[in-house]
């Protein structure tokens, strides 16, 4: 199977502000790749980088396609989705409402409404609230809704910016689940950033290290886990 | 009785085209944070488009909707090259521009159609409507109806079509929005287009009362800017409500009370910006402005 990530010596600025220095990795179709790293090490600034939302240098291909210098939007379409830090809920707007605006965006309206039907199979709390404003729900549930927000996208690679965050360990534990048959049976791809290190390397297959905005390590997770540095810093034992 | 009857009804009338001006306000002021303070002056100008065709021998009914596609035409055109480029400027650049664009319109109309007073038909009988002891002014009642009918046209095309909740994405949460492929530089214009077709039937109900002249919306944008802020800025049910609501009391107040007659009522109107501003700032149906950081 190919690539269907590939970065080279990304660069990414916040004003005059380099936060990261060349960055390179590459991921494969339909495997999940975690980032892990301390707060400030560049983690959410390289999902930014590939959905162009902050100023980049350096080159991304996605499927084999370059695609710096594309708007977020043209990103999106090409099947790249973003599940953002703080999730993004469009509080004012209901569930359903904020699915479809998932939708809004594909052409194959067709297969889009068969993703509604799988979406609401795979979180079906959702379907309970439906017709109820996105921001009455828990946080765990506007967690699932970002993510099937997302998936409404039909995306081949899926971004995830610390799906665990301020959440229940029952309610992280329910979501990386579902993360998990998503990829197994979709096989999207999913490039997710964590805190919660321990979780994240039991979903991945791949893993990468970074710190003040480099890749200091990668590896699968298997390898890294039995890293002694990964284990102390972010397993704790 | 009956005059307060026929007083409530000229005040919906007025409030019609309060709330048309202050929803098209509303409207730009959701999606961008932006008041446009050019917003009666691009409805005046709409409006003499409108005279232009009109005298050129078309139909009312085909004036109108053409006046409407070119001012929202217009209004997409006017964001994509006067307001786009200092999106991001501090607020205070933005509205010197819109000022700058009430400047514009106001003279352009000036510089075309000068500034003599020019009568402007109405599409409704002259024959006022009996009902009972009551007298209503067909054009009242006409006003009323058609600002009820575009409400209509806009809550459906907003809360029934991808396209409407797009731009209530967009203007919600640009960034959000952006991650689900909407084009949200694009949703702006569009919401600029809407408001300017918006506005500009404010000024095609107005001019028939008021005559055309390129100086007609300066106290209709005062009023509506009343109706918007006791509306509350954040909300266009509270505009459209704030619209009617302003256009009664601005009418009984007038009626009523002997020293204000017609010559003060625009304080009125500048009274209860002031009040609303004090009592509740966020207005009726607004919500406390807040940032999101």
């Amino acid at each position: 199977m190919g690539a269907i990530l590939e970065v080279e010596k990304l660069e990414a600025f916040y004003g005059r502000t380099k936060a990261l220095h060349g960055v390179s990795f590459a991921m494969e179709e339909g495997g999940i790749t975690t980032v892990l790293g301390a707060n400030g090490a560049g983690k959410t600034t390289t999902l930014r980088a590939i959905s162009a939302m902050v100023k980049t240098g350096g080159s991304i291909r996605f499927a084999g396609q370059p695609i710096e210098g594309k708007a977020t939007e043209q990103i999106v379409a090409m099947g790249i989705a973003h599940v953002p830090e703080g999730r993004g809920t469009f509080v004012d707007l209901t569930v359903e409402e904020n699915l479809r605006i998932g939708m809004y965006a594909r052409r194959d309206k067709r297969s889009a409404g068969r993703d509604m039907e799988r979406v609401l199979e795979l979180f079906p709390i959702l379907g309970q609230r439906r017709k109820q404003n996105a921001g009455t729900l828990s946080g765990g549930e506007q967690q699932m809704l970002a993510v099937a927000r997302a998936l409404m996208l039909g995306p081949r690679l899926l971004l995830l910016d610390e799906p665990s965050l301020g959440l229940a360990p029952l309610v992280v534990r329910e979501i990386f689940r579902i993360l998990r048959a998503i990829n197994q049976e979709s096989r999207v791809s999913i490039l997710l950033v964590e805190q919660n290190a321990s979780i994240a390397l039991d979903l991945a297959d791949h893993v990468f290290l970074m710190e003040t905005g480099r890749v200091v390590l990668a590896g699968t997770s298997d390898v890294l886990r039995r890293d002694d540095a990964i284990r102390r810093s972010y397993l704790g034992y | 009785m009956d005059i307060f009857v026929q007083q409530v009804m000229s005040g919906l009338a007025t409030g019609g085209i309060y709330a048309s001006l202050a929803l098209a306000l509303v409207m730009i002021y959701q999606a961008t944070d932006v008041v446009n303070f050019a917003q009666g002056e691009m409805a005046m100008f709409a409006t003499y488009l409108s005279w232009s065709m009109l005298n050129a021998g078309m139909p009312y009914w085909g004036a109108f909707i053409a006046t409407l596609v070119a001012a929202f035409l217009g209004g997409i055109v006017i964001q994509r090259v006067i307001i786009r480029p200092v999106e991001n400027k501090p607020i205070l650049t933005i509205v010197i521009v819109t000022l700058g664009l009430l400047v514009i319109c106001n003279s352009l109309a000036g510089w075309i159609w000068t500034y003599l007073q020019k009568p402007f038909p109405s599409p409704f009988p002259r024959e006022p409507i009996r009902v009972g002891s009551v007298v209503f002014g067909a054009h009242d009642l006409g006003e009323i109806a058609v600002t009820l009918v575009m409400l209509a046209l806009l809550f459906v095309f907003f809360r029934f079509t991808p396209l409407g909740l797009a731009m209530r994405a967009a203007a919600q949460n640009p960034a959000s929005s952006r991650l689900a492929g909407i084009r949200v530089s694009w949703m702006l214009a569009l919401g600029w287009g809407l408001a300017a077709a918006f506005g500009a039937v404010a000024g095609l109900m107005v001019a028939p009362i008021l005559t055309l002249d390129p100086n007609m919306m300066g106290g209709i944008q005062i009023y509506a800017f009343a109706a918007a802020t006791l509306g509350g800025f954040t909300s266009p049910l509270g505009a459209v409500v704030g619209g009617f609501l302003v256009g009664i009391v601005e009418n009984l107040v007038g009626t009523y009370v002997s020293f204000i007659g017609t010559e003060l009522k625009l304080t009125v109107a500048l009274a209860m910006i002031i009040v609303v501003l004090l009592v509740k700032p966020s207005g009726l149906f607004g919500r406390a402005h807040q940032r999101r950081v």
